[in-house]
């Protein structure tokens, strides 16, 4: 039965389902009260726990998200359910926590990651073109460094309480979000009043989502950056078909709610800086390859027990601190007096997403082994 | 026989080595690999079958043997 199971997610149906669902989700908790275009966004929700914990002091962006939350928890029951939640660390850790910092700034400059990327276009936010084409430019490169041998090396059995301290993280934050404690004045948890970190689907609400997209996407390794590699290294298009699925189902179900409003400028949480929209997604597409999955996937990673996804995974919540610390993250459209401010980021942001790229080119020529 | 051994490399590698490890194998010969995960035994177990071998996988203690033969 177990076995079964396993072959139908692992099939072309399994995965295309698990994207319907998750697409479907999205649009779903948008309607609930997540922000506009964001009913899921695994960049964004991390960097709003960054502002609660204080990590940033945007305060517009600061929400313990349960979703993120219930990703690596439902992750986790699948995994145990499985039998496949297996300790394991130690692939070049420091790499990958840097990685993680560098596609956070990426993506912030761009204002979303890959899968809200897909659910931006779902909702007519014809920016997310830009963005996707600087995914797509910024995975070509990485499939270039893959094919010539890059690697990280390998990870190692790692010690049962290694694989735990993810989801215990996970598990107090969600303490956190209950109990909400001030831990003193003026100081976190801080909850946003305003702006998009203040837009939120119930707790119960999103934790249930959450759970079942942790569940079904830890079963069915659904990976948005995956999917664009697999194609463009082997032609395979067995994940892109769940991806495609993700895309066409928030759309519909977006039209159906009354969620699409097609244009480019002034739309939500997003700006229309084309050259800069691009660019970011540049830097975390690169970024993502090199570490081998979309932030997604190092969430869903990080929940059976995968030491060095959880090590991504916190170098993007450090990454949201600095980007906002430092204004590198992206600036939305505005409208001032009646007329149009176009957004984008900061010199400092178009320095450190420069920065970044050369980074990963250095260490996708230098990460090599000869195969 | 050619043995390859992806124990511990995230993906796509696993999927990399395998693919190189076909173009030294000669008509008949046996390959094996060792996985570490079961997306990595399923990734490799997929795209061996789309080449038209034929797999069969043991279970180890710490991963999978998967024997593969055209």
């Amino acid at each position: 039965m177990s076995d079964r199971l396993t072959r139908f997610f692992g099939s072309r149906w399994g995965i295309i389902i698990t994207g319907g669902v998750i697409g479907l989700l999205a649009a779903l908790l948008q309607k609930a009260g997540n922000p506009p275009n964001m009913g899921i966004c695994v960049a964004c929700f991390e960097r709003d726990i960054a502002g609660a914990l204080g990590l940033h002091r945007a305060a517009v962006v600061q929400y313990i998200r349960p979703e993120i939350i219930a990703f690596v928890l439902g992750s986790m029951i699948a995994a145990l359910v499985f039998k496949e939640f297996k300790s394991r660390l130690g692939s070049a850790p420091i790499i990958r926590f840097f990685l993680g910092i560098l596609a956070m700034i990426g993506g912030l400059v761009f204002l979303g990651c890959p899968w809200r990327a897909i659910l931006r276009l779902a909702g007519g936010d014809l920016n997310a073109i830009l963005g996707l084409l600087g995914l797509t430019s910024g995975i070509s490169v990485g499939v270039y460094f893959l094919k010539n041998g890059y690697t990280l090396g390998r990870s190692r059995p790692a010690p049962a309480i290694a694989g735990w301290i993810m989801p215990l993280i996970m598990v107090s934050l969600l303490v956190l979000l209950i109990f909400a404690p001030q831990f003193s004045e003026g100081g976190p948890i801080f909850f946003s009043e305003s702006g998009p970190g203040s837009m939120a689907a119930p707790v119960i609400i999103s934790l249930a989502a959450g759970l079942v997209i942790g569940f079904l996407a830890q079963r069915t390794r659904f990976c948005t950056m995956g999917s664009i590699r697999d194609v463009i290294l082997m032609g395979d298009t067995h994940l892109i078909s769940g991806v495609g699925a993700l895309l066409v189902v928030a759309f519909v179900t977006n039209l159906i709610l009354g969620q699409v409003h097609v244009g480019l400028v002034s739309q939500p949480v997003a700006h229309s800086n084309h050259l800069w929209n691009f660019m970011g997604m540049v830097l975390a597409g690169l970024a993502f390859a090199l570490a081998g999955g979309c932030p997604g996937r190092q969430l869903f990673l990080s929940g059976e027990g995968d030491g060095d996804a959880a090590i991504f995974v916190l170098g993007m919540i450090v990454g949201a601190g600095i980007s906002h610390n430092f204004g590198l993250a992206g600036r939305p459209d505005s409208i001032v007096d009646g007329v149009l401010s176009v957004g984008g980021t900061s010199i400092y942001g178009q320095i450190a997403v420069i920065l970044g790229i050369v980074f990963c080119v250095i260490l996708g020529f230098s990460a090599r082994e000869k195969l | 026989m050619i043995q390859v051994d992806v124990r511990g490399f995230s993906c796509p590698e696993p999927l990399i080595r395998t693919r190189n490890a076909l173009k030294g194998l000669s008509e008949g010969e046996t390959l094996e690999i060792l996985v570490d995960t079961v997306t990595s035994r399923e990734n490799v177990r997929r795209f061996l079958m789309t080449k038209k071998f034929s797999i069969e996988i043991e279970e180890l203690g710490d991963g999978f043997k998967i024997v593969a033969q055209k």
